[in-house]
């Protein structure tokens, strides 16, 4: 059987290109897909740490967080991607750094 | 009944393999199973190209290919090979990576069917304890290599038609994944032979093989039937390349070979939208006899694919096609709040306490009710379209219109 | 047979090699996902890391999840962004580097991340081996009950969180003309 710490060690490479999608990338679509990445990495954890739990069968906790995580993603994505295509007609663009009309 | 892959380990071991060699006793059985069901698959397709020419060309009032081979049966491997044979273009600023993958996904994606569908007592690839939402599932595949076609190929023409591809896939599945759940919560389980052997009907001792869910949910095969044309793109739903109309669609810039996989995929998917439909709906492998004589099993699938296959041929041949709106419209105004309701209905059906032979009945009422609604909604459109093309081509505004001119120039 | 100097590795089982390949497929998936100039093929990226995902849940026995994260990942999010993309494409051949001013800062902290995640995760003793499944039918059938009793409050705001979500979405991306 695979250990455990392959699917964390896989999980944890995921989830640090998925920050450094969020932190360093200029277009908003991309660090939405980083986040996208960080959650799918939590979602590795969770069902990991549901196999290798104790009693899998009947401790089901792990697969419910991660179809939990999974349907809020699907929410947060249409939002976030209406967000970004509102900006973009309004602003004509997607950059980040472009958006700072806030700044003092 | 054994299952294929458990008697062909057992073969293995009669005929000397060590038993530290299991994995590669597995190994060597799936890939037997593999390999010789995608090749099957790929022979198939040539089939059904000729099943399809020839049935439309009967309803045309023509005889179709007939000059190669018995009844014209190798005129599609001529043209396969014709298609190996043509030079293989790629667009100078198509996008490599995705030009290149496309075709290649849209094969898979409808090859990875084959697992999970049950062609007899022991006959299914895999039975999955998730089989029907696995079949849902490959259909987003397809989805995913429509749009990096469109993308991939730089060519605005193809891109907006992938988006149609999207937007009419997307907009079909949910009734189509909703009504395949009609007979999985009648069932209480997602494995494709558990749903096969649940359609089984006992007469004394005796199977009929004739408790087919069509008989119970006739509203949900019909709404599955609905939507699986137009998920497998046929007509009245395939204006995605209607070829007297647009041009072919997303793979306009595909030529050669990578076009005939796209073919390919269209026209499997299509047999495998029936065979699902028959797993689900038609009785599967069951059928008279089928459980006395296993061999009559695969028998009675194939035929009864093969049946509903030639009843999509006939509708290709003689309905007319759909414009994008009506298509739409038709999707979420009628489909999708017709099955959400069944769905709710059986729901809510299964759970009274009543004998089960009542909640069967409401069941089979509910069903009637939907079929009632989608005819009506259907006849409704057709009497509509007919007066509409009364008006635009009956003869009195024709004459109206062609009265001899008199010029008065006098030319 | 010489005696060596350190013991081998032992022999990767079947379902080791099958991580592996997975594991290779959402490494290289995540890995476009932050490099590639075009956002398409960032995109592209994400699908095969999502792909990978799913494998890996099936390589956990997690069948349902597996298949949920490819027909709402791969069927519905990557559409979505794809669409996105698409529909921004103006952005997409821009000049400009895909990467801002502090990515230099964010490269190093999130390499150090990984670093440090992954001898912590070495240096722990897991468990090897999971209790083994016997019925994964029993699994999804659990899985349903848990979401009408134990989980069902969760559930229905869940619920009603997607009804938002998508009318809000709506209402956002609409074209006020």
């Amino acid at each position: 059987m695979v250990p455990l710490s392959w699917f964390l060690i896989l999980s944890a490479f995921m989830f640090s290109s998925g920050l450094f999608a969020a932190l360093g990338r200029r277009n908003a679509i991309a660090v939405l897909m980083g986040i996208e990445l960080m959650l799918n990495a939590a979602n590795i954890n969770l069902v990991a740490f549901w196999r290798y739990g104790v009693a899998p069968m009947q401790n089901l906790d792990g697969q419910i967080f991660a179809l939990f995580v999974i349907a809020v993603a699907a929410a947060e994505v249409a939002v976030g991607l209406a967000l970004i295509i509102s900006v973009y007609r309004n602003r004509r663009t997607v950059n980040l750094d472009d958006l700072d009309i806030l700044k003092g | 009944m054994m299952n294929w892959s458990d008697a062909l380990i057992q073969l293995q071991y009669n005929l000397g393999a060590p038993q530290e060699l299991s994995w590669l006793v597995e190994g060597i059985t799936y890939f037997i199973g593999a390999f010789v069901i995608a090749n099957a698959a790929l022979v198939l397709a040539l089939l059904l190209i000729w099943i399809t020419r020839k049935v439309i060309s009967r309803i045309q009032d023509r005889i179709g290919p007939n000059r190669l081979g018995p009844y014209g049966l190798f005129q599609t491997v001529a043209d396969a090979m014709k298609l190996l044979s043509k030079e293989d273009i790629k667009p100078k600023s198509a996008d490599t990576l995705s030009y290149f993958i496309a075709p290649i996904l849209s094969v898979v994606g409808v090859l990875m069917a084959l697992a999970v569908i049950p062609f007899g007592a022991g006959l299914i690839g895999a039975d999955l304890n998730v089989g029907v939402l696995y079949l849902v599932a490959l259909g987003s595949i397809g989805i995913m290599a429509a749009l990096m076609a469109g993308w991939g190929s730089n060519n605005k023409y193809a891109l907006l038609a992938g988006f149609r591809v999207v937007a009419q896939l997307l907009s079909y599945e949910i009734p189509m994944v909703l009504a395949m759940f009609a007979p999985v919560l009648l069932v209480g389980t997602m494995r494709m032979q558990a749903l096969s052997q649940a359609q089984s009907l006992y007469l004394g001792p005796i199977n009929l093989g004739l408790g087919w869910f069509v008989f119970l949910l006739p509203g949900a095969f019909l709404i599955y039937f609905i939507a699986a044309l137009a998920e497998s793109e046929q007509t009245p739903f395939d204006l995605l390349e209607a070829e007297s109309e647009l041009i072919a669609g997303f793979h306009i810039e595909y030529s050669g070979m990578k076009f005939a996989m796209f073919f390919l995929a269209q026209f499997l998917n299509s047999f495998f939208l029936g065979a699902i439909a028959v797993a689900l709906f038609l009785g599967g492998w069951q059928g008279p006899f089928a459980g006395q004589v296993p061999l009559l099993g695969p028998i009675y699938f194939l035929a009864k694919t093969f049946f509903v296959y030639i009843v999509i041929q006939w509708i290709k041949g003689t309905f007319p096609r759909v414009r994008i709106d009506q298509m739409m419209q038709f999707a979420w105004k009628v489909l999708v709040p017709l099955v959400l309701s069944l769905i709710l209905a059986q729901m809510i059906i299964m759970k009274l306490p009543l004998p089960e032979w009542i909640n069967m009945l409401l069941v089979l009422v509910a069903n009637i009710a939907v079929v009632i609604t989608v005819l009506n909604v259907m006849g409704n459109y057709f009497k509509r379209e007919q007066v509409r093309s009364k008006r635009a081509f009956a003869p009195k505004s024709l004459i109206g219109t062609m009265q001899p001119v008199n010029s008065p120039s006098g030319d | 047979m010489p005696e060596l100097p350190f013991p081998l590795p032992p022999l990767p089982t079947v379902a080791q090699v099958i991580f592996i390949l997975i594991a290779v497929l959402a490494v290289v998936g995540s890995l476009m996902v932050v490099l590639a100039r075009n956002l398409f093929h960032s995109a592209l990226g994400l699908v095969a890391a999502f792909f990978g995902a799913a494998g890996v849940y099936i390589v956990a026995e997690a069948e349902f999840i597996g298949v949920s994260q490819v027909l709402v990942y791969v069927g519905a999010i990557s559409t979505l962004i794809t669409f996105a993309i698409m529909l921004t494409r103006g952005m997409m051949f821009g000049a400009t580097s895909p990467r801002n001013r502090q990515s230099g800062t964010a490269a190093i902290i999130t390499v150090l991340a990984f670093i440090v995640l992954a001898a912590l995760l070495r240096a722990i003793p897991w468990p090897q081996v999971g209790e083994p499944i016997t019925d994964g039918q029993a699994i999804i059938a659990g899985l349903g009950y848990a979401f009408v009793n134990q989980y069902v409050v969760p559930f229905l705001l869940l619920a009603m969180l997607l009804l938002v979500a998508l009318a809000g979405a709506i209402m956002l991306a609409r074209d006020r003309k």
